[in-house]
C-alpha cells in the first residue's frame, strides 16, 4: 500500500472516485430530474434539497461530535425568520449576501442552544435542546412569524402571521432555475461540511466524540470546538430556512417543534458517519412519505411505524446507516461491471465510509 | 525539573494524595506503588483534571496548576492513559497530527514532525492505516507516538505496558527510555511492571496511600525493605518527612 503523509484534509480526502461521484450526483440533480420529473415531482425534489442541508446538520452534530439536538426544526423557521428579516431590514441586499448573514445569524442562536452541551450530553441534552426549540418556537409566534413587515423585528400586531415569501434571486426567478440554485448551494453546503470534517475540526470532533478527557488530554479545547459544531450545524440549517422561505414561502405552522424528534430518527436512519447520508435521510424526509401518499395511498402514520422500524435496524445491524448499504451496494454493483477490482474492493470494504 | 510540594487532593472524606513532596529532573522517572496508591489521581492533577485543595507544581520554572487542562498541551505535557485513547476511526497519522496542531505547531513542521514521532516509535509502514485496525502493541505505541510528537517537556504514561507480553513490553521499554534524549522531555512512567521500572528509569519514586514513601536510583529504591513491605503488606511503614 502506498504510505499517503500529506497533511489530511478535503485535498488529500478528494479521491478520483469521491470526486467523479460527487459530480455525477450533482449533475444528475442539475440536469436529469428537471428533464423527467413532474412538476409536482419537482416541488418535492427542491424540498428534499433544501432538507438535506438540515440532515446534513443534524447529522454533523451526531456522527461527528456525538451530541444530540432536538431544536433542528425550529432552527430552520429561525433561518427563514432571519433571512425575512435581514431583507426587509436591507432593501436590494442581494440573496448571496442574504444566506450568509442568515448562515451567520443562526450560527450565533445556534452557540447560544450548544451552551448547555458544555455540561450536559446524551439524553439530557437531546431534552434541553427541546426545550430550547420551545421557546424559539414561543417567540417566532409572538414576534408573529413570519411578519412582512419593515425593520428588522418586523412586528406589527395588526398584521396576520400567514405567509411570506422571499424574493429569488433575479438568475433564479424560475421555480427550475431556483432548484438548480438550490442544489448549488447544497452541493457548497457539503464541502464546507466535509472541508471541517476532514481539517482540524473533524479531528477534535473525532476526539470529543471518543471521550472529552481524552480530547482535553490531546490539548482539544472542547468549549471552542463543541460551539464551533453547534454553530456550523445551525448556520447550515438557517441556510435551508432562507431556501425554503425564497423556494415556496413558509407559514407559521410549517415547523412544529414534535418535527426534531422524526428528523433525528431519519439522521440515525439515513447515516450519520457519511455525508451521503444526510441526501438519504433528506430523501426519507420529504420525498417518501410522498411516495407512500400518492402512489400507494398509504397513511403518514405508517411512515412513521416504518421509521421506528428503521432506526431500530440501524442501532442493532447496520450502525452506519441505509447510505452504508446503498455503498456497500454500490462497491458489489461496481465488482461484477469491472469498475472496481477486488484488492480495491477490499480496501473500501475495510476504509471508513468518510466524507462526500 | 518537576518540584512537586505538599501536593494534597480530597475527595470528600478520601485522600488519595497527602501531602506528596517530591522532585523529579530530565529523564525516564519511575512512579511506583501498589493499587489505590494515588499514582493515576497525581497524573490527573498534572493533566489538569484534578484540582489539589493544597500544594504546588512547578515544571520547568512555570506553575503547572494555574494553567486551563487544555493549555497544558500547548505548554508541553503529554499523557497516556490506562486504556487507549487514540481515534479507532483516524488513521496512526491523523491521531498524532491531532495532539500536534492543538498543541500549536506551526503548518510548516507539522507533517515531519508527525512522521518522526511514528517513526521513532516503530510504527512508519502502518502510519495510513486505522487506529482500529491495528494490534494492542501497535495502538500502544500510537499513544507513545502522541505523547513524544512535536516539543513534549513532561511525558506522563500510564500503565503503557498493561497486559501486553513480555518481548512486546520490553520493545516498548526501548522505546520509553529513549524518550528524553530524543525529546529533552521529563518522562515518568507508572506501572507495575518492576522488570519494565528497572530497565527505563534512572530514577523513582514509590506512592503508598498518597504517601512518598522512597525516592531515588531505581535500584536502590526497588530494593528498598520500605518498598517491600509496602508492596507486600508484612511490616509497617515509615512516611518519609
Amino acid at each position: 500500500m502506498s504510505v499517503d503523509t500529506r497533511l489530511p484534509s478535503i485535498l488529500t480526502a478528494a479521491t478520483p472516485r469521491r470526486i467523479v461521484t460527487f459530480v455525477v450526483v450533482v449533475l444528475i440533480a442539475l440536469l436529469v430530474l428537471p428533464a423527467v420529473l413532474s412538476t409536482y415531482w419537482m416541488k418535492i425534489m427542491f424540498e428534499m434539497a433544501a432538507y438535506s442541508l438540515v440532515t446534513l446538520g443534524l447529522g454533523l452534530l451526531v456522527g461527528r461530535t456525538g451530541m444530540y439536538s432536538l431544536c433542528q426544526i425550529p432552527m430552520v423557521a429561525a433561518g427563514a425568520w432571519f433571512a425575512l428579516r435581514v431583507h426587509y431590514l436591507f432593501d436590494g441586499v442581494p440573496f448571496p449576501l442574504i444566506l450568509v448573514m442568515t448562515a451567520i445569524l443562526t450560527g450565533l442562536l445556534g452557540v447560544v442552544i450548544g451552551l448547555p452541551a458544555l455540561r450536559l450530553s446524551g439524553l439530557y441534552l437531546a431534552l434541553v435542546t427541546l426545550m430550547a426549540a420551545g421557546a424559539i418556537t414561543l417567540l417566532l409566534t409572538v414576534v408573529k412569524f413570519p411578519n412582512s413587515n419593515k425593520g428588522f423585528w418586523g412586528f406589527d400586531k395588526r398584521v396576520p402571521s400567514g405567509q411570506n415569501v422571499l424574493p429569488r434571486p433575479s438568475l433564479a426567478e424560475s421555480d427550475i432555475a431556483f432548484y438548480r440554485y438550490t442544489v448549488v448551494i447544497v452541493a457548497i453546503g457539503f464541502l464546507i461540511a466535509a472541508w471541517h470534517i476532514k481539517g482540524k475540526p473533524g479531528r477534535a470532533w473525532g476526539a470529543i466524540r471518543q471521550s472529552e478527557v481524552t480530547a482535553t488530554a490531546a490539548g482539544v479545547n472542547n468549549t471552542l470546538y463543541k460551539l464551533w459544531a453547534f454553530a456550523l450545524s445551525a448556520a447550515v440549517t438557517g441556510v435551508a430556512g432562507a431556501i425554503l422561505v425564497a423556494g415556496a414561502g413558509v407559514t407559521t405552522q410549517q415547523f412544529p417543534v414534535e418535527q426534531s424528534i422524526l428528523l433525528l430518527a431519519v439522521v440515525l436512519l439515513g447515516g450519520v458517519y457519511n455525508l451521503w447520508g444526510a441526501l438519504v435521510a433528506a430523501f426519507f424526509m420529504r420525498v417518501l412519505p410522498q411516495i407512500l401518499d400518492k402512489k400507494l395511498g398509504l397513511p403518514p402514520e405508517v411512515l412513521t411505524m416504518l421509521f421506528g422500524l428503521g432506526v431500530m435496524q440501524v442501532l442493532l445491524m447496520q450502525p452506519k446507516g441505509v447510505v452504508e448499504d446503498l455503498r456497500n451496494l454500490g462497491i458489489f454493483i461496481g465488482t461484477k461491471l469491472g469498475l472496481v477490482g477486488r484488492n480495491e474492493r477490499k480496501a473500501l470494504a475495510a476504509a471508513e465510509g468518510g466524507a462526500a | 525539573m518537576i518540584e512537586i510540594s505538599s501536593l494534597t487532593v480530597r475527595f470528600g472524606g478520601v485522600v488519595p494524595i497527602d501531602d506528596m513532596t517530591v522532585t523529579m529532573d530530565v529523564g525516564v522517572n519511575g512512579l511506583i506503588g501498589p493499587n489505590g496508591a494515588g499514582k493515576t489521581t497525581f497524573f490527573n492533577v498534572l493533566s489538569g483534571f484534578v484540582r489539589p485543595v493544597h500544594g504546588t507544581v512547578t515544571a520547568f520554572g512555570d506553575d503547572l496548576l494555574t494553567m486551563p487542562a487544555f493549555r497544558r498541551v500547548r505548554w508541553g505535557l503529554r499523557r497516556t492513559f490506562q486504556t487507549e485513547q487514540a481515534v479507532a476511526e483516524m488513521t496512526v497519522f491523523e491521531n498524532v497530527l491531532l495532539v500536534l496542531e492543538q498543541s500549536g505547531a506551526t503548518n510548516s513542521t507539522r507533517r515531519n514532525d508527525v512522521i518522526d514521532a511514528v517513526e521513532f516509535v516503530g510504527l512508519g509502514s502502518l502510519i495510513s492505516n486505522p487506529v482500529g485496525s491495528l494490534g494492542a502493541a501497535e495502538r500502544r505505541l500510537v499513544e507513545v507516538a502522541r505523547a513524544v510528537v512535536g516539543s513534549p517537556r513532561l511525558v506522563l504514561l500510564d500503565e503503557p505496558a498493561a497486559g501486553l507480553p513480555d518481548d512486546e513490553t520490553a520493545a516498548l521499554g526501548e522505546v520509553i527510555r529513549q524518550i528524553p534524549e530524543r525529546t529533552g522531555a521529563l518522562t515518568i512512567l507508572v506501572d507495575h511492571d518492576m522488570e519494565l521500572v528497572g530497565a527505563t528509569c534512572s530514577h523513582a519514586a514509590v506512592l503508598d496511600f498518597g504517601h512518598v514513601i522512597a525516592h531515588g536510583p531505581t535500584s536502590e529504591v526497588l530494593n528498598s525493605p520500605n518498598v517491600m513491605a509496602a508492596y507486600l503488606g508484612t511490616a509497617d511503614v515509615e512516611v518519609e518527612a
